[in-house]
């Protein structure tokens, strides 16, 4: 395969490769390299791309393995308290009084939920992916991941109607 | 318009519940990026607007495949480290010779007589210390003599006394 062609494969779903390593970790920088690392293992092992079926959904679950590797080193080295998924209104508070506004608040609130519903939210209502394609993403069937997304957006939905209250008083 | 909002309505609800296709959710986020949305339903603004604003991030660093850039790079570390090494040796070029070989008729011969005055200095030291014992004997001997002496002087001191008497 010729440089050309594996950049003409990769490209309509390289910002996708790069947009779920963002929701993973976080900072555009570490998100940048890691993309840059993806892709260049997928350059790598550009032979064997030729006989997947589906490129893109193969680079998707490489991208969430490497970043999810790439959180437990780094949990590992900082020895840092993983960060618990308990609901605590004074800091939600305080989490929104640093966001600039109300959309940015929504980035935190996703920041707060579990890797794997942030990975589903991503993938379902940022990429757009039907059900099969993110149950072959992720090696999940569609029901726990009907459950999982359901999850997540009741999360959503109940931090954006509280911090609503709390504006209203 | 109660009728739209009817709809959006009983999609919300299949939405949070994860049952909503991907038609149905276009639809959601067609209605809460317009301006007309109900009061009651505003909170899920920023949620669609969130969604929407994300999938606009883009890559926008180059698709790191260039080998030939990759290979000047292994080159350039080579070339480090060849550097690198070459400030180790070259101090030691300007040190000159390193083995006897190397000094001129002159300097060897400066050299071994230096060596031996040195082998004969250390062999004197050792006859030295031997000889040390020797003068211990001898500054025995002078302190018994000294005391002699001092008898001597008494002596002569009381020699001296009779006289006078």
């Amino acid at each position: 395969m010729k440089q050309a062609d594996f950049v003409n494969i990769v490209m309509p779903f390289k910002d996708k490769v790069f947009r779920l390593a963002k929701r993973l970790l976080v900072s555009r920088e570490e998100a940048e390299d890691a993309t840059q690392e993806i892709l260049l293992k997928l350059w790598k092992n550009n032979k064997k791309i030729e006989d997947y079926k589906n490129v893109e959904a193969f680079s998707m679950t490489m991208t969430k393995n490497f970043c999810l590797d790439r959180l437990k080193s780094k949990q590992a080295q900082n020895l840092k308290i993983v960060h618990s998924n308990y609901t605590d209104s004074n800091s939600s508070l305080q989490k929104q009084v640093e966001a600039k506004d109300s959309v940015d608040w929504v980035s935190k609130i996703m920041e707060d939920l579990p890797e794997q519903q942030k990975i589903i939210v991503q993938l379902r209502d940022i990429e757009e992916y039907d059900f099969a394609e993110i149950a072959k993403m992720l090696d999940m069937n569609e029901t726990a991941i009907r459950v999982n997304l359901s999850r997540a957006r009741k999360t959503i939905r109940e931090k954006l109607t509280n911090t609503h209250g709390y504006g209203i008083k | 318009m109660d009728m739209v909002l009817n709809n959006i309505e009983k999609l919300i609800e299949k939405y949070n519940n994860a049952e909503t296709t991907l038609k149905e959710e276009a639809q959601l986020k067609a209605y809460f990026l317009s301006d007309d949305v109900a009061a009651h339903l505003e909170h899920y603004k920023p949620m669609f607007q969130y969604f929407s604003e994300s999938k606009k991030e883009q890559y926008t660093k180059d698709v790191p495949l260039n080998t030939k850039k990759t290979k000047l790079y292994q080159w350039i570390s080579v070339a480090a480290v060849a550097v690198l090494m070459l400030g180790i040796f070259i101090p030691n070029w300007d040190r000159g010779p390193k083995t006897l070989a190397d000094y001129s008729p002159e300097e060897q011969e400066m050299y071994l007589e230096a060596k031996q005055a040195l082998a004969m200095l250390s062999s004197n030291l050792n006859d030295g210390v031997s000889s040390f014992k020797v003068m211990e004997l001898a500054s025995d001997s002078f302190s018994a003599g000294l005391e002699k002496a001092n008898h001597i002087t008494e002596f002569s001191k009381s020699t001296n006394k009779l006289l006078k008497n």
